[in-house]
């Protein structure tokens, strides 16, 4: 059974929570910008955390399905209808054969995440169902979705309900929906720190940072005042993940995001918290965003925190359903 | 040796600093560090990343064991990567031997768009600069960039040119190419700003292969010049 895409949208692709282990070959983890919301959305509609769904930008996605199916969302405040059903964020929603799911663009952020029961069953490549855009491989034909693209939807258990119907549980509202009109962003230090000027460090926690134009999947590019370094030489290229704060020779930061290269060569500032990743997904440009130092050891408790809240979440899901 | 954090979920081991004292020895010391993690397996560890001097390690903290006394994922992680890491320097010495690949590449006027210009830099000849180029032995630093593309080090010190001002905007799969004292080949089409001098027919990145990239960090890799004709036979 399959899911026919009317209206692809801006910029809508196949991912996954991403791709390990090949990183050492130069292959970047990828998966889903806001990999905690595709998680969300997959247990809502009852399949596996890393079932692949689909990542829309700016919305105006219209998806037509073969069969009945249970489809939930996450992340920019979309409108998100079931034929003339509204979808809330967060919501478990069944969807019938033959009906029209259409996501309108986001009033706030840029990104959503579509889970459907059954997940998007495009062939693994190197273990993961992502896109990956820069190489061209992996999800539907390495490539973002077009008009008329047929996906083709994995088996799902039986459904004991009639359309239509929208779930009365939902997701914690933080995690349903992700792009708070502040946003603030909390860092940590990077290797490189101390190769700034005071002036520059002080800048990173207090100033205003606009994203740029120049923004995509790899990166979100910042503009706002030089975050100038007080040691020249060349660093060696080393490790960098989503999240990490790099400052090429401008002084303009840029946030690095999920298919960001697997090394990199400019100093490294700061690197984005784990559980502020989702705030970081949503950023388009002209966004303002500021930063907000904490200790290593606040980050990894707050990480650790989500992860036991996401746990009894999924528990609570299980109960709702038998 | 240090190990710092990279963020809340990985870690990078700096395994030498005085790098530019000894490229190959600095490489090997992180190749030893690199294999050791791997045969440790440590519960929680996602993967493993080498480049140049240090050997990043990106975990998820809630899978890191974790006692009361020390409830901070790092430094658990931290505890357990150093014991591996003496455990290491206990036992053997030398790490996974490198393997040894030879790179069929055409240095063809057609695909050796910026051999003037390296030829003018180093104030060679064309056919001298191939000539070097291809006699040269190399060792694979790092792989990154684009998926699969090899950093080498070893290029003769007079082939060093400075990457292009304006990038290119596509440069075509296979280009063999010089940025600065590295040379490195383009696994697929790409921008970039190296100078183009040849092209290898071997297809370098592979999805349908695990690992999928040729090369992996320690590779010794020593070049072979091919005629035109030879480029078509050998194309993958």
């Amino acid at each position: 059974m399959n899911a026919t895409v009317a209206s692809a949208g801006f910029l809508t692709s196949v991912q996954d929570l991403g791709r390990t282990g090949f990183r050492q070959s130069g292959v970047s983890s990828g998966g889903a910008l806001d990999a905690h919301a595709m998680r969300v959305a997959n247990a809502l509609v009852g399949n596996d955390d890393n079932a692949a769904g689909l990542e829309a930008t700016l919305g105006k996605l219209r998806l037509r399905f073969d069969d009945q199916r249970i489809v939930a969302w996450c992340g920019g405040p979309f409108t998100v209808r079931i034929g003339d059903e509204n979808l809330p964020p967060g919501h478990a929603g069944l969807i019938g054969a033959g009906e029209e799911l259409v996501m309108a663009a986001p009033n706030e952020g840029s990104r959503g995440w579509l889970a459907i029961s059954g997940g998007i069953d495009v062939p693994l490549v190197l273990r993961s169902r992502s896109t990956d855009l820069r190489g061209n491989f992996g999800g539907h034909d390495g490539r973002t979705l077009r008009d008329g693209d047929v996906l083709p939807l994995g088996k799902h258990g039986d459904l004991e309900i009639a359309a239509p119907w929208i779930s009365e549980w939902s997701a914690p509202a933080p995690w349903a929906v992700t792009a708070p009109r502040d946003r603030f962003l909390r860092i940590v230090r990077g290797a490189n720190w101390d190769r700034f000027t005071p002036e520059a460090q002080i800048s990173l926690v207090t100033a205003s940072f606009t994203v740029t134009p120049d923004s995509d999947r790899m990166g979100a590019r910042l503009d706002g005042p030089n975050l100038d370094g007080n040691e020249a030489g060349d660093l060696l290229s080393e490790a960098v993940a989503p999240g990490t704060l790099q400052v090429p020779p401008s002084g303009q930061p840029i946030l690095l995001l999920g298919d960001c290269q697997t090394i990199g060569g400019y100093p490294q500032i700061a690197h984005v918290i784990t559980v502020d990743l989702p705030i970081a997904a949503q950023l388009w440009p002209g966004d303002h965003v500021r930063f907000h130092e904490v200790t290593l050891a606040e980050a990894q408790q707050l990480f650790l925190e989500r992860e036991n809240d996401f746990a009894r979440f999924r528990v609570g899901l299980d109960l709702h359903r038998s | 040796m240090e190990i710092e954090p990279l963020g809340d979920s990985a870690l990078i081991v700096r395994v030498v600093n005085n790098f530019e004292h000894g490229p190959d020895a600095a490489l090997n010391a992180v190749l030893r560090v690199f294999h050791s993690l791997e045969a440790a397996a440590i519960p929680g560890v996602i993967e493993l990343a080498p480049a140049y001097s240090t050997v990043a390690v990106f975990y998820d903290p809630a899978r890191i064991s974790r006692t009361e006394l020390s409830p901070s994922p790092f430094d658990c992680l931290t505890a357990k990567i150093e014991g591996a890491l003496q455990n290491q320097s206990r036992g053997a010495g030398e790490g996974a031997s490198s393997r040894a690949l030879e790179i069929p590449v055409c240095y063809d006027p057609e695909f050796a768009f910026d051999l003037g210009h390296v030829a003018v830099h180093g104030g060679l000849s064309e056919a001298e600069v191939v000539r070097r180029h291809a006699g040269a032995r190399y060792r694979v630093n790092c792989v990154g960039f684009t998926p699969g593309f090899p950093y080498l080090t070893g290029l003769p010190t007079e082939l060093a040119t400075p990457r292009r001002a304006t990038p290119r905007t596509e440069i075509p799969a296979g280009s063999v190419a010089i940025g600065g004292a590295q040379t490195g080949i383009y696994p697929s089409k790409s921008p970039g700003g190296w100078n183009v001098i040849g092209r290898t027919p071997l297809r370098l990145f592979d999805v349908k292969h695990e690992p999928p990239a040729m090369f992996q960090a320690g590779d010794r890799i020593t070049l072979r010049q091919i005629s035109r004709e030879e480029f078509d036979s050998l194309r993958q």
